[in-house]
């Protein structure tokens, strides 16, 4: 029961991860984590280290690689840059998370609509 | 969908990858994190909170900093090895800490499966190994239905050459000849003169066979005609022993026998010819046998044949059944003694097939020891499962599952298992090195018996499998327990208890029934043995030996006489010798036959004479290898007055003449006139356990059947070893030539006759016996310990009177009831396993009451010496020291 729950979200954190590689290029784990809080406007309360599971993942995938660097202020990090393979599979699962989306917001919009 | 398929594949082998990378990834993983917080601190320093506010801010969206790490090693390791390797960790602890209990049980393992690994090695290259040719499953040997011994399986060369021509099953047909003896040849040149063995093959042998040497060349057309150049291949041991493994050796000339002779090539050390064709014995050097050489000398040749492709071994049986009755040979002979049938069988069967029944009774017996093993450690895990209930309760308590128990004690058994496999491999192979070395055993391939890749896989077979058997019983019941209830438990008396005593006490059962097994088959086996050391022999093999003389029979009778009259009478004045003889041929070694003597005067019908088995001996042999002899033996006048003489053995002298003494009656041999002028006792003369044949032994006096080879006997007073050094100096006075041969106690022919069984018997005898000590210790456990658990109880009965004698005689009782219900079902398994092994017997019945008492008392004698210990423990029990510690 726990377990799906989690498996949902995890599933969105990765998909999440590879927009913002996609759209952002390479970025240390701080960057990728501070990106979403700020696009979800705050609305996902995202523990940062969750963020790390999700990468390791995404790397054994070969959807993403990941190198040593030094950041804008001189810090050593970890920077993950999207792959060739890491993007198509980003383009396969917003497909679906789409299609998902829209058949989620009809079946609730028709519960509305009863409502009403 | 294959790309998902690919990136789960990727995905698997870097987790793989991972595992054993922990460290530097989880160092790599700290580095990340670090930064992280560094960069999260900067960020909220910049946004102008104070030092420690960036800080604890930081970490609060960062949230749990174990749990992110745990999350990040889950989502790339491998969590199952994990836990495995969890399991393997805590049992290494467990027993560490618990190291008797582990020592123990390691070294019965080490027993067990160092047993059944060395016995495994025996049988899969004895039985189960293809025999070291090319395409093995066509070769065929080829000999009469029933052939007992050599000169019975053997054919002429006529023989050979009507089958070649004539057959349709075989692709090719060879042989070799069956009567070269050891030690037949002599190398000169250098140094002292060296006996060697050479072994006469033909031409085609090495290629029938699908053996190629290793350096050089088989023989060609040439050298296989009459009058073609000398030459030998060389068996490899034979090339590293007297070459020094020089492969220059190959074009080089040799002297063999006075002959030079060209080194045309060397065999490959694969190639053993005594291993599959003459067990225990070596042979040094191939020559080619002329089969235009040994065409009158009758019945020389072991036949091997290939079979053509797509033709079965039976369709070869059928093809020979008709064929073998139209060769020349047997009609040239019609009257006599011959091979005129043949029933060609697999070679494999020929050369281990006799060995099948004793090896597969091995390996049973072994397995049975494995059984016994597991059983006592099933009961060792047991009783310690009673000490360890409480540590299972609380793991239970804390969240474990069942399974997660079982796969605990599981992994702690493999453990077990798996150290008990590794020593067990050392003593196999310690024991396998040792057996193969033997050269004394008379056993087909067992120099090539070695632990390899297929006994390695058995013994992670047999290891897994004991591990499973004596594990998953204890461990299914000490996780099934009411672990609460193990919790509030004091560890004594509980019901709990009781049920693992019935448990343990079936075990025990059953391991004195397994043993009983053991000890009656053993038993059967040992007076068999035993019954064969008994057999009449027909000569005393005691206080004789024999020494190969340097003799080839070149010259006259007379003079051939003159040389052995001379050699036996110096040798005879040695102090301590008491007779010598001299015979071309010794009892239980080469065997050879003729058309045997019939009545004269009497008309046969076609093949009812029977061949004889021939002996040429000089005056002195019958008495110098101690046999019974009835009228006169040789003297070195006879036959010098034109006169010829015979003496037969009781069996053919009942032959010629049923019912009446045969001395000084006259028989033929062939065609030939003949006085009997002694009988003596039937000689064993292929093996111990069979039955006799005709015999007849004729002097060495008589030139046309001159010896080509000449071993003295020499019946001593003395160790004959003592004796060896004088007797070769003799015989070196009287010819410089002779090699320095060993000289051979009689006593060790019949000995390695008669190896197989021994063999057999002390390797069941061993494992009866171990089976025997684990029974006892299975018992000697189980009371003690129900001693143990019922100090208190025993205390207080001692405390309310009962004496010491009678608490004794009560455990005694429960030893022997344990212990007499384990004997009643191994008599009935013992009953159906000696009918299994009733064809390996010998002089006596599967039932044999004396074996089935003896063994029985044995093994209740054992067992109540198991159980007298813990009750003499139990007798001592002082009730106030018994009733305060409660």
């Amino acid at each position: 029961m726990g377990d799906s729950k989690l498996d949902l979200l995890q599933g969105t954190l990765d998909l999440m991860v590879l927009q913002t590689l996609s759209a952002m290029g390479e970025m240390h784990g701080y960057g990728i984590a501070r990106r979403i809080e700020q696009v979800s406007g705050d609305e996902v309360l995202l523990n940062q280290g969750t963020i790390y599971a999700s990468l390791v993942r995404l790397q054994h995938r070969g959807w993403i690689s990941a190198e040593w660097g030094t950041s804008e202020n001189n810090r050593k990090a970890k920077f993950y840059s999207i792959t060739k393979r890491g993007l198509k599979q980003m383009a396969e699962d917003t497909v679906y998370w789409q299609r998902l989306s829209s058949v989620m917001g009809r079946v609730l919009a028709m519960g509305e609509r009863e409502g009403e | 969908m294959k790309n998902s398929m690919r990136d789960s594949l990727q995905q698997g082998l870097q987790r793989f990858g991972s595992f054993f990378r922990k460290r530097p990834l989880d160092v790599d993983l700290d580095a990340e994190m670090r930064s992280h917080l560094e960069l999260a601190v900067e960020e909220n320093l910049k946004r102008g909170l104070s030092a420690s506010e960036a800080r604890r801010q930081a970490l609060v969206q960062f949230g749990g900093v174990e749990q992110a790490k745990e999350q990040q090693r889950a989502a790339r390791g491998m969590p199952w090895l994990d836990i495995a390797l969890q399991d393997l960790r805590y049992s290494l602890r467990t027993m560490r800490r618990d190291y008797g209990f582990t020592l123990v049980a390691v070294a019965i393992l080490a027993l067990g499966i160092g047993a059944n690994i060395a016995v495994f090695s025996v049988v899969d290259t004895i039985l189960l190994r293809p025999l070291p040719f090319h395409n093995p499953q066509r070769l065929v040997w080829i000999a009469p239905p029933d052939a007992n011994g050599l000169s019975a399986s053997t054919y002429s060369a006529d023989a050979y050459d009507d089958l070649l021509t004539m057959n349709r099953s075989f692709e090719d047909v060879t042989a070799y000849y069956a009567f070269s003896t050891s030690d037949n040849l002599k190398l000169t040149g250098s140094g002292e003169p060296t006996p060697l063995t050479g072994m006469g093959v033909l031409g085609n042998f090495f290629h029938v066979l699908g053996v190629e040497p290793e350096l050089g060349r088989s023989f060609t057309k040439d050298e296989t005609v009459k009058g073609g150049r000398a030459v030998v291949l060389l068996s490899h041991a034979y090339w590293e022993r007297q070459f020094g493994g020089d492969r220059g050796v190959v074009g080089r000339s040799i002297t063999l026998n006075g002959t030079p002779t060209t080194v045309i090539g060397v065999l490959p050390e694969t190639f053993d010819f005594g291993a599959a064709f003459a067990p225990g014995s070596k042979v040094d050097v191939f020559e080619p046998t002329v089969l235009d050489d040994i065409r009158n000398e009758g019945n020389t040749l072991a036949l091997i044949g290939r079979l053509k492709p797509g033709v079965t071994v039976a369709q070869s049986q059928a093809e020979a059944t008709t064929l073998f009755p139209k060769f020349y040979w047997s009609k040239k002979f019609a009257d006599s003694a011959g091979n005129y049938t043949a029933r060609p069988m697999e070679l494999k069967q020929y050369v281990s097939g006799k060995l099948r029944r004793s090896l597969i009774t091995l390996w049973c017996a072994v397995g049975v020891i494995l059984l016994i093993v597991c059983v006592n450690l099933s009961n060792l895990l047991l009783a310690r499962a009673a000490s360890r209930s409480k540590e299972f309760a609380l793991r239970s308590a804390l969240g474990a599952g069942r399974g997660r128990l079982v796969r605990q004690l599981l992994t702690e058994s493999l453990v077990l298992a798996g150290m008990g496999a590794v020593l067990g491999l050392g003593l196999a192979y310690a024991i396998t090195s040792y057996i193969a070395h033997q050269g004394s055993l008379a056993l087909p391939l067992l120099n090539e018996v070695k632990v390899d890749g297929t006994a390695l896989l058995w013994t992670v077979g047999i290891s897994v499998g004991a591990a499973v058997l004596f594990g998953l019983l204890p461990g299914l019941k000490m996780s099934s327990g009411d672990l609460q209830e193990a919790l509030k438990d004091t560890g004594q008396g509980m019901s709990a208890g009781k049920n693992h005593e019935r448990l343990r006490s079936a075990l025990v059962i059953s391991e004195v029934a397994l043993a009983c097994v053991l000890l009656v088959g053993a038993g059967l086996l040992l007076r068999s043995f035993l019954r064969v050391l008994d057999v009449d022999l027909g000569f005393q093999p005691s206080n004789a030996a024999a020494i190969k003389m340097d003799y080839s029979d070149g010259g006259s009778t007379d003079k051939r006489n003159a040389i052995f009259e001379e050699a036996i009478r110096r040798v005879s004045a040695i102090p301590g010798v008491e007779t010598a003889g001299i015979s071309d041929n010794l009892p239980l070694e080469r065997n050879r036959g003729w058309g045997g003597p019939s009545a004269k005067g009497k008309t046969y019908r076609k093949g009812e004479v029977p061949g004889a088995f021939v002996y040429i001996v000089s005056p002195g042999y019958v008495e110098a290898m101690g046999m019974r002899l009835h009228g006169r033996d040789f003297t070195w006048q006879d036959n010098m007055k034109g006169q010829s003489t015979v003496i037969l053995n009781e069996k053919a002298a009942k032959f010629v003449s049923p019912g009446e003494d045969a001395v000084g009656k006259v028989v033929l041999i062939g065609n030939n006139e003949v006085h009997v002028i002694g009988v003596v006792a039937d000689v064993h003369e292929t093996n111990v356990e069979g039955v006799s044949g005709e015999q007849m032994y004729l002097p060495t006096t008589r030139d046309e059947w001159g010896p080509d080879g000449a071993e003295m006997v020499v019946r001593t007073k003395l160790p004959p070893a003592q004796l060896a050094g004088s007797v070769l100096r003799t015989l070196r006075e009287l010819n410089p030539n002779q090699p320095a041969v060993e000289f051979r106690p009689i006593q060790g022919i019949v000995n390695r006759a008669v190896s197989p069984r021994r063999f057999f018997v002390m390797l069941v005898g061993a494992f009866a016996g171990l089976g025997l000590l684990l029974a006892s210790l299975g018992i000697y456990g189980v009371i003690s310990y129900s001693v143990t658990r019922r100090t208190q109880e025993i205390g207080i009965r001692m405390a309310l009177g009962a004496s010491a004698g009678r608490v004794q005689m009560g455990v005694i009782s429960k030893t022997l009831k344990l212990a007499a219900i384990g004997i009643v079902v191994g008599i009935f398994a013992s009953m159906l396993v000696a009918n299994l092994i009733s064809s390996l017997l010998f002089g006596t019945t599967p039932t044999d009451p004396i074996t089935f008492v003896v063994m029985i008392v044995l093994l209740g004698a054992v067992a109540a010496l198991a159980g007298y210990l813990p009750a003499r423990r139990a007798s001592r029990i002082n009730p106030m020291v018994a009733l305060r510690n409660s």
